[in-house]
């Protein structure tokens, strides 16, 4: 199942790539597809081996290969997300939605601390909070997803307060959020795997 | 990329693009000659334009000095990275290492003119961050 779980969010994102990268175009530096791919096409030649440990080792061990490899702002936000899970959920024999809730919270935290930012900014927390929110109402796993998706298309209207977009200012509405949509998109593969085995 | 001697602040400078951190790099080394150690690192792993955790901490290395490193970056990214960089050093040496909140080439050149003078990296930070154009 971690197999499956690593392999399909890589290609998820890598599949993306085109479209993440138009979305920081438009509104940032351009380079989100490429970093995204180069971080997860990385953690996609490694799967094996991340998934042959114990979960909370194979999600540190993925959130360090984030920071390394990104080479952009989303490596450390994204690898901390990952790493802060995987210290949450180390040891745990018993992973149900509500632990993965509570770790999810833990790593929200965590993304806020190192992109010293809040929901509400046009940023990828603004699909985290949200599927946080859902997880730990113990919604089924369609309609996290589906929270998801929805949630990074509910950036479009709000103008960025982090990053190079909010040197647009008024111009930065109107575009969704290219850290909120990659998130979005290993939500949707995150929860069609996990939903898949039960 | 310094054969400085470390009695004096070492200065760090990581932009998006290799060749902005070089010519900010030469430009605080008019100032601060032989007596700061200087590093410089710019670009993605892959070369292209962006930040390197790893490059990033080899600089670190390449201008460590006892007496503290000052770090300047240009746009989010380069500070993230910078941020992240500092965590994964020894803790004994994280704590000597300070990012300066300041234009990455005028705080370059006024951060290596005040650490050429064997300013503390106190002393060398403010002057960075003090620094507004005329
Ligand atoms: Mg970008």
């Amino acid at each position: 199942m971690l197999s499956d779980l690593i392999k399909e969010v890589c290609e998820a994102v890598i599949a993306h790539e085109a479209e993440l990268t138009a979305l920081d175009s438009a509104i940032g530096d351009g380079d989100h597809g490429l970093n995204m791919k180069r971080g997860f096409s990385e953690l996609l030649a490694k799967s094996d081996e991340l998934a042959g440990q114990e979960v909370g080792a194979a999600l540190k061990a993925a959130g360090m290969t984030l920071v390394m490899k990104v080479g952009g702002a989303s490596g450390p936000l994204y690898g901390s997300l990952f790493m802060s899970l995987g210290k949450e959920l180390a040891g745990k024999t018993e992973i149900d939605q509500s632990v993965i809730a509570e770790a999810l919270a833990v790593a929200q935290a965590a993304v806020m601390a190192r992109g010293k930012s809040q929901p509400g900014q046009k940023t990828m927390l603004d699909v985290i909070a949200p599927v946080q929110q859902k997880l730990a109402e113990g919604a089924a796993l369609t309609d996290v997803a589906a929270a998801a998706l929805a949630a990074a298309e509910a950036t479009a209207p709000i103008q960025a307060l982090k990053g190079r977009a909010s040197f647009l200012g008024e111009r930065s509405i109107g575009h969704v959020d290219p850290g909120a949509r990659s998130s979005a998109v290993i939500t949707e593969a995150a929860c069609r795997v996990l939903e898949r085995s039960g | 990329m310094s054969q400085a001697q470390a009695d004096c602040v070492g200065i760090v400078i990581v932009s998006h693009s290799p060749e902005v951190a070089r010519g900010a790099a030469d430009m605080a080394r008019q100032m601060a000659g032989d007596e700061a150690p200087i590093a410089w690192c710019g670009g993605d792993p892959d070369g292209g334009l962006g930040s390197d955790v790893g490059k990033i901490i080899e600089a670190i290395e390449a201008a460590w000095s006892e007496q503290g490193v000052a770090i300047l970056v240009d746009l989010g990214g380069a500070e993230t990275n910078s941020e992240v960089a500092i965590e994964m050093l020894d803790p004994g040496r994280a704590e000597k290492v300070r990012i300066c909140n300041a234009p990455l080439v005028e705080g370059a050149v006024m951060a290596a003119a005040e650490a050429s003078g064997g300013a503390s990296l106190t002393e060398v930070v403010r002057t960075a961050e003090e620094y507004s154009p005329a």
